[in-house]
Formats: C-alpha cells, sequence, structure tokens
C-alpha cells in the first residue's frame, strides 16, 4: 500500500509520542508522561466512536458507556482478587461487545434524533446503574487495589504502561483504517452516504451498522480498561454523559472521518483543558474554575465555522 | 403497602409527570418541526430555576417573582434562538448535538459564576407551604399545585394545538414542513414562536421545580435525559404523545423507587431485595423504552406523517 | 414470450388520494417497456412499487414468476431488479469508480470482509471498469461523483444499476433535465442495453420513449388507459384525448 502525506504525518506523530518519555525523563517531568498517556487512551476511545460516528454516520451519544464497561470490568474483577490482565481486559472488550450488541440491536434500527436520543439515555442508565451499586463504591466509586497483571509487561512501569498504550494506540488506528476501506467499511460508508441507493443495490444497512457498532463498542471497552489503569480509580463518572459529548467533541475537532482526526481532537481538547486550568495571564480563578464556559464558546465556534477539524489543516483529501 | 402510601405516590408519580410534561411538549416540538437536536432546553430549565428565585428573593412577591422568570426565560430561550440555534436548523444532527452540549457547558458554568456551585435555596410563600387533607392522609398544597398547573398546561395545549389556527400550523409542520413552507408561511417566524413557546414551558417547570429538587448548575440535564425518555416513548413531534410518555415514565420511576424494594424482598432474601432493588428501580425506565421501541419503533403516539 | 415482471390489480392510496388504481401491468423477458403519463399521472407511485420502495394496499407485483409483493427494495434488488432514481441517486462523495465498484461488491457474496483493502480487489475493481467502459465514463473514473456532469451522473447511475448484473432494468426518467447533446448520448447508451436488456422505461421525453420502446403503457390517474406499440399508441383516440392531446 502506498502511504500518503497524510499517512507519513500520523506516522510522524507516534513517533513523536515514542519519543516522550526520554524526553520527559530528562527534564524531569513525568508529569507530561501522564498527560499524554491520557490523550492517547482518549484517542483510542476517539477512534472506536470515529468508526461509527465518522465512517457510519451514527450519532451515537453514549459512547462513554463502554468506557465504563470496560474499566468497571476490570475493576469488579480486582475487586474480587482477580489480577491477570488477559482475563480482564478479554473481558472489557466481550463485556462492551455484548452491551453494544443489545443496545445497537435496539437503536440501531432508528436513525437521526431516535439514535442520538437513545444511545444517551441507555449510557445514562448505566450511569445510574453504577451510581447504585453500593458494593462497588456506587457514587463515589472505588480505588483499583493492583493494576492489570501481564507475564511480558508491568504496568506499574510508568514508561513501560505508556509505550503498551502507544502500541495499543496505532493497533486501533490500523484496525480502523483497515476496516474503513475493506468491502465490510465500504458498506457503512455507502449506507452513510445515500442509505435508498445501497438499498436498491441489493444490501441491507441494518447487520453492517450493527456489526459496526459492535466492534466500535469492543475497541472502546479495552480503551475503558486501559483508563482504569491509568487512573487506578473506579468511577461512575466513566460513563456521565458529559463524557460521551467529549468524545464525540475530539472526534469533531480533530477532523471526523480521517485516520488522525482522533488523535490530534484528544491531544487538543485534553491539552486546552490543562492549558485553560492552569493559564497564568489571566486572573485564575476566573479562567480555571470556569474554563467549561470557554470550552463551551470554543465548542460552539468549531462546529458553527470550523467544520473540517484539525485534519483539514493537514495536506491531502480527508478520506 | 397500605392504602395512604400508594395514594400519596400515586400523587408522586403524577407530579413528576407532568414535570417531565411541561419539558417534552416544548422539546418534541422542537424535535419535529424543526427536526433539530436541542440539549439546549434543560438549560432553559435551569435559568427558569435560578431567575425565578432570584426575583422572589429580590422582590419578596411570589407571584411577580413567577412573572418576571417566565419572561425573562422566554428572552434567554428567544435570544439563544436567534444567536445561535438559528443557524443550526439547516446542519446536520451531528452539528447540532455538539453546539447545543457547548450551550450547556456555558450555561452551566455561567450560573456557577453568577450564584456559584452549590445549591441555592428556593423558597415557597407562606400560602403555599400547608397540606391538603383528604380523610386518612395529607398531601403538600404546593405539590398539589404543580400537577394542578401541569394538567391545566396540558388543556391549554391540546386547545391551542387542536382548535386554534397557530396550532393548525404546528400539526401541519411536525408532519411535513416542506408543505407548510411552500403554503408560504412565515417558517422562520413560526420556529421562532415554538422555539419560544418551549422555552417558556421550560421555564415554567424549572420554576415549579425549584422549591422541591435543588437549583444548581447541571440540574436540567438530569431531568432532560429522562425527558428523551419520555418523548422516545411517545413519539417524536406528539403533543399526544409527549402527555403519555410523561405520564407513563413519572409513575413507572416513582412507582419503582417505592416499591420494588419491598416487592422484591418478598421473592428475594432482604439483603438481596437491598441491593437489587434501588439499582433495578434506576434502570426501569430505561427498560421501559427498549421494550416500547421493540414493538413500536416510532413510540406510542406517533405524528401522522 | 415469457413475462418477466407482472402486477396485479396493484392498488395504492394516500389518505384521499388514490395513486395507483388497480393497475395490470407486465413486461415480457427482453422487450422495452415504456410507461408514460402526464404529470401527477402517479408514475413515481407506481415505479416505487416495482422497486419495493412502496408496498402496494393491495394486489400483487409478481417478477421471474415469484410472488415479489412483500421484498423490500433490497431482496428484490438480490433477486435481480435495478433500479435508477427520478431524482440522481448516487453516492457523491465517492469516485465513479467507487460507486460501481460497490454496486458489484452487493452482488459478489457477503461482505463481512473485514481486513482486505476493497480497492485493490480485482474481483471488485475489473467489473466495474468494465462497465464504466460500456457508458462511456472510462476516462472519468477517478473523478468524485459530486464533480461530474449533470448527465454523465445519470450515466453513473445506469452503470451502478448495470453493475448488479439485473435480469430487469426500471429506469425512472433517465432522460430528466439533460442538453440535447446529453440526452441523445443518454438515448444511445439506452438503444445499446436495449438488446440485451429487459427494460421498463419511465419517461417524459417523447422522441426517446417512441424511438426506444418495444411497447409502451399509459397511465392517467393513477389507471394503465392503453397498452401497445407505439404505433398503436399513437393511433389510440383514448390517449391522445387524455394526454398527446394536451400537448398539441
Amino acid at each position: 500500500m502506498s502511504m500518503t502525506p497524510r499517512s507519513w504525518i500520523l506516522v510522524g506523530l507516534l513517533a513523536l509520542l515514542a519519543a516522550v518519555p526520554p524526553v520527559a525523563a530528562y527534564f524531569d517531568a513525568p508529569f507530561y508522561l501522564d498527560l499524554l498517556r491520557r490523550v492517547m487512551i482518549f484517542a483510542i476511545a476517539a477512534s472506536s466512536l470515529n468508526l461509527i460516528l465518522g465512517y457510519g454516520g451514527m450519532v451515537s451519544f453514549g459512547h462513554a458507556a463502554y468506557l465504563g464497561i470496560g474499566a468497571y470490568a476490570v475493576g469488579v474483577l480486582g475487586y474480587y482478587g482477580i489480577h491477570n490482565g488477559c482475563l480482564q481486559w478479554g473481558v472489557a472488550i466481550g463485556a462492551s461487545a455484548l452491551v453494544a450488541l443489545a443496545i445497537g440491536a435496539i437503536s440501531v434500527r432508528t436513525s437521526g434524533i431516535y439514535f442520538i436520543m437513545i444511545t444517551l439515555a441507555f449510557t445514562q442508565m448505566l450511569y445510574y446503574l453504577g451510581i447504585s451499586i453500593e458494593e462497588y463504591g456506587g457514587d463515589d466509586g472505588m480505588r483499583l487495589k493492583l493494576r492489570s497483571e501481564f507475564d511480558f509487561i508491568n504496568l506499574n512501569n510508568e514508561t513501560a504502561f505508556y509505550y503498551l498504550v502507544l502500541a495499543i494506540l496505532a493497533f486501533a488506528i490500523l484496525l480502523v483504517h483497515r476496516l474503513v476501506n475493506s468491502r465490510f467499511g465500504r458498506v457503512i460508508q455507502a449506507a452513510r452516504s445515500n442509505e435508498a441507493r445501497t438499498r436498491a443495490i441489493g444490501f441491507s444497512p441494518y447487520p453492517y451498522r450493527l456489526a459496526a457498532f459492535v466492534i466500535s463498542g469492543a475497541l472502546c471497552g479495552l480503551a475503558g480498561a486501559l483508563l482504569v489503569n491509568h487512573t487506578a480509580y473506579l468511577t461512575p463518572e466513566f460513563m456521565n454523559w458529559t463524557r460521551s459529548g467529549e468524545l464525540m467533541f475530539m472526534v469533531i475537532l480533530g477532523g471526523i472521518a480521517t485516520s488522525a482526526g482522533p488523535l490530534l481532537g484528544a491531544a487538543a481538547l485534553l491539552l486546552l483543558e490543562d492549558v485553560l486550568q492552569g493559564w497564568s495571564l489571566l486572573p485564575k480563578e476566573a479562567v480555571r474554575d470556569h474554563w467549561q464556559l470557554y470550552l463551551g464558546v470554543i465548542l460552539v465556534l468549531v462546529v458553527l465555522f470550523a467544520r473540517r477539524g484539525l485534519a483539514g489543516l493537514l495536506p491531502g483529501k480527508n478520506e | 403497602m397500605n392504602f395512604v402510601l400508594i395514594a400519596e405516590q400515586t400523587l408522586n408519580g403524577l407530579q413528576l409527570g407532568v414535570m417531565l410534561f411541561l419539558l417534552a411538549a416544548g422539546l418534541t416540538l422542537v424535535f419535529g418541526i424543526m427536526n433539530m437536536v436541542n440539549l439546549a432546553h434543560g438549560a432553559l430549565y435551569m435559568v427558569g430555576a435560578y431567575l425565578t428565585t432570584f426575583f422572589y428573593q429580590q422582590t419578596g412577591s411570589y407571584l411577580l417573582a413567577v412573572v418576571l422568570g417566565l419572561a425573562s426565560t422566554l428572552v434567554v430561550g428567544i435570544v439563544t434562538e436567534l444567536v445561535a440555534l438559528r443557524t443550526l436548523y439547516e446542519r446536520d444532527h451531528l452539528d447540532q448535538v455538539l453546539a447545543t452540549f457547548g450551550l450547556i457547558l456555558f450555561f452551566n458554568e455561567l450560573v456557577a459564576i453568577l450564584w456559584g456551585r452549590a445549591a441555592i435555596f428556593s423558597t415557597i410563600p407562606d400560602y403555599l407551604t400547608g397540606h391538603v387533607e383528604f380523610g386518612v392522609f395529607r398531601y403538600p398544597l404546593y405539590r398539589l399545585m404543580i400537577i394542578g398547573v401541569g394538567l391545566a398546561v396540558a388543556v391549554l395545549l391540546w386547545f391551542v394545538v387542536s382548535r386554534t389556527r397557530l396550532g393548525m400550523l404546528i400539526r401541519a409542520g411536525a408532519s411535513n414542513r416542506a408543505m407548510v413552507a411552500a403554503l408560504g408561511v412565515n417558517i422562520r417566524l413560526l420556529y421562532t414562536v415554538v422555539f419560544g413557546f418551549g422555552a417558556a414551558l421550560a421555564g415554567l417547570a424549572g420554576l415549579l421545580a425549584g422549591p422541591i429538587y435543588s437549583v444548581q448548575p447541571g440540574m436540567g440535564e438530569l431531568i432532560l435525559i429522562q425527558v428523551f425518555v419520555v418523548i422516545v416513548i411517545g413519539g417524536i413531534g406528539s403533543i399526544r404523545g409527549a402527555f403519555a410518555g410523561a405520564l407513563i415514565v413519572g409513575m413507572v420511576d416513582t412507582m419503582g423507587r417505592a416499591f420494588l424494594k419491598p416487592v422484591l424482598s418478598t421473592v428475594l432474601s432482604p439483603t438481596a431485595a437491598d441491593a437489587a432493588g434501588p439499582a433495578l428501580a434506576s434502570m426501569l425506565i430505561y427498560l421501559l423504552m427498549a421494550v416500547v421501541l421493540t414493538f413500536r419503533p416510532a413510540g406510542l403516539f406517533p405524528a401522522v406523517r | 414470450m415469457n413475462k418477466l415482471l407482472e402486477t396485479h390489480q396493484l392498488r395504492k392510496s394516500f389518505g384521499a388520494l388514490i395513486a395507483t388504481d388497480g393497475v395490470d401491468f407486465d413486461v415480457r423477458e427482453g422487450e422495452t417497456h415504456a410507461v408514460i403519463g402526464p404529470n401527477g399521472a402517479g408514475k413515481t407511485t407506481f415505479i416505487k412499487q416495482l422497486s419495493g420502495e412502496l408496498r402496494p394496499d393491495t394486489g400483487r407485483v409478481s417478477f421471474g414468476g415469484e410472488d415479489v409483493t412483500a421484498l423490500a427494495s433490497q431482496h428484490r434488488s438480490r433477486k435481480g431488479l435495478a433500479r435508477s432514481f427520478q431524482i440522481t441517486s448516487i453516492y457523491r462523495d465517492f469516485s465513479a469508480l467507487d460507486n460501481v465498484a460497490l454496486a458489484v461488491q452487493a452482488h459478489a457474496g457477503h461482505s463481512f470482509r473485514f481486513w482486505k483493502a476493497a480497492r485493490q480487489d480485482p474481483l471488485l475493481i475489473e467489473p466495474a471498469l468494465k462497465i464504466l467502459q460500456s457508458v462511456g465514463l472510462d476516462k472519468r473514473i477517478n473523478i468524485l461523483a459530486a464533480e461530474l456532469a449533470h448527465g454523465e451522473q445519470r450515466q453513473l447511475e445506469i452503470a451502478m444499476a448495470l453493475a448488479t448484473r439485473p435480469r430487469l432494468l426500471l429506469l425512472d426518467e433517465p432522460v430528466a433535465g439533460m442538453g440535447t447533446d446529453e440526452s441523445l448520448r443518454m438515448v444511445e447508451l439506452l438503444a445499446s442495453l436495449k438488446d440485451s436488456k429487459t427494460i421498463v422505461l419511465v419517461e417524459h421525453d417523447m422522441d426517446a420513449v417512441f424511438s426506444l420502446a418495444d411497447r409502451i403503457s399509459v397511465l392517467v390517474y393513477g389507471r394503465i388507459i392503453a397498452t401497445g406499440t407505439p404505433e398503436e399508441i399513437r393511433a389510440n383516440k383514448e390517449v391522445r384525448a387524455a394526454y398527446l392531446g394536451e400537448e398539441a
């Protein structure tokens, strides 16, 4: 396969991320390792959302559900003393896929406003479920006793964990790229582009859309497993509806239906949050405490005026 | 379970139901007529609650505060429509979701800046604080008033929608937008009127809710998602559907929270019932939505197309 | 000759408006059968019931001897019924080649294939290129469909229909909105298909209809008032009164 300028830029970005740990160590700034690991985890989640939102045209407002399920799978197994990483992450992916299948089976049949409201409502249901289960900390959540244990890697080594997240991110981007260019991906893009035409040439969009929904949920569940290991804390807030909104915003901000978009968007949003919260040029309380005010305004402006997102600034065409 | 408890919870369910209806009525029309996803509807509910509380504290007159609160929510709603939402009607749903999500963040923080993040105390005048005696049990006058106001609004809406020219346009708009535009109706004006109407109803719900729920930033979104469930169950664009859906959701949610645990404890062990009761109760309306969608994908009362 | 497509007492109404009023219609294997009628005669409603986008209230549609009344359009497509739309319906954000390759893909086994790049798959690309050549778009394969000229987009739609290897082509006003040159080219293209395909042609352009059709049916107010060869239709008094008379 030939490499376009865009894919070189993406590879360059990943290489830059790979160079961060030694540099951060040299400047004794482990904080950046932590921040960028978080960025990469959200980039994985945003990539999974991009598959159905960007390429499939399914405006899921409930993607935080799978972050939460992945996180709960790891946290709950850990709570019962099962720390085997392969098992924990396998359950995270499997449970997310199952829940996505159940939610998708109902919601993918609908479209437009219904789809948005239904995905949002089911995620809210899971959020309330998380809050109401006192055993796992309810509202407050609970601390993860141990990070997931693997034979080949020690996640307590922050740098090793960082590189594992980077590798999974690279895999997720490749996976979504291959999916959307496969026969399968052509069908979900066709159904987004023109549904009547897609039926007229002989496709039933539903099974393809549902499969995409499930794959997307499973990949996001993996991101959830990473996230709970990253924060070492499990909370229903992972499934808060605002989290779903942020994931959507990352996809749009970075550039919808592009390979690099979710990474750019996650980086831009999380770094922006970080900057707004720590901005020293303006009176501190006004900005730090109320950064969401500015974020809200930026969000509206991006939607109204910068529809192609950051990837629109890169050379070459959107895919 | 005794009669008193059941009667009380029925009234509570009704009260939640009419509250949901006030929010759902305006929103379902915005969805149906403008084909627009407006997440910021909950923000108007919050604004209504805050402004009325503020005016009551300032003026000391509840009635005046209600009038000012409603009017100013209406103004906030119309200004939002003119400044931000109007440009979104022609955009796709994704843009609408994100932009109105941005508006929510904006409004929530703005309220937090003006009144702080903690819940503020919202009071009612003395003449609404009492209870009404129903023989064996008594029920708060204020909550009864909410039920009364909600039902009165429902009747009024029914009258407007089914008996007036505006209502005819609204019905026609919900089922066939292109036709209404083709008939030469000023569609922009119709949109603004409908939106303002919805904003005022949301403000009314907010000001009524203030004294019984907590008035704080983000209060709008918690109820908004329940309102979505109402609209999905009732069918987008249908006032009748919004009314039926709101009462069903209000009842099911209230009854589930009140009675699921005792009912479960008759079949499960007390500890299991303690754990499963609240969890199941909190999921009940969403499960109901799933069941309705399975059998009636367009809701119980789909707007005629 | 064999009847490939047949309708029996097809009826469809929207409220008080009866759009299709007891239509008996048949298409013989190999013929080009045109459906004409004034605006509002119910042609589009009729063709949607043939393609499966609309279900009739009562009546039957059979295709290849099989009752397909209850089948949705994607299932009729699988049985060999392809359609072009009155208002151009293509994937505007795909290249011309991708448009046709997708139509090929729809009839080349299931599409739950997740890894291999579809654009490099000769099983899809080669047939698509051949079809694009046959409709005269072989120089435009990598152009985005949205950027093609109107006439080219209509050709592309025909190409997509052909790519599903149909037994019957359902063409809804293929010449509509075209300039003289473009429509001449389209009529040429249709004439070249005529010998090898069975075609139902709904069209306003009478030159196109009378030069292409083997038989013509005239639809007025949801009823077929006449069916026959072009000569018979020209001579039919009822048709002249109801339809041709209006234009004279």
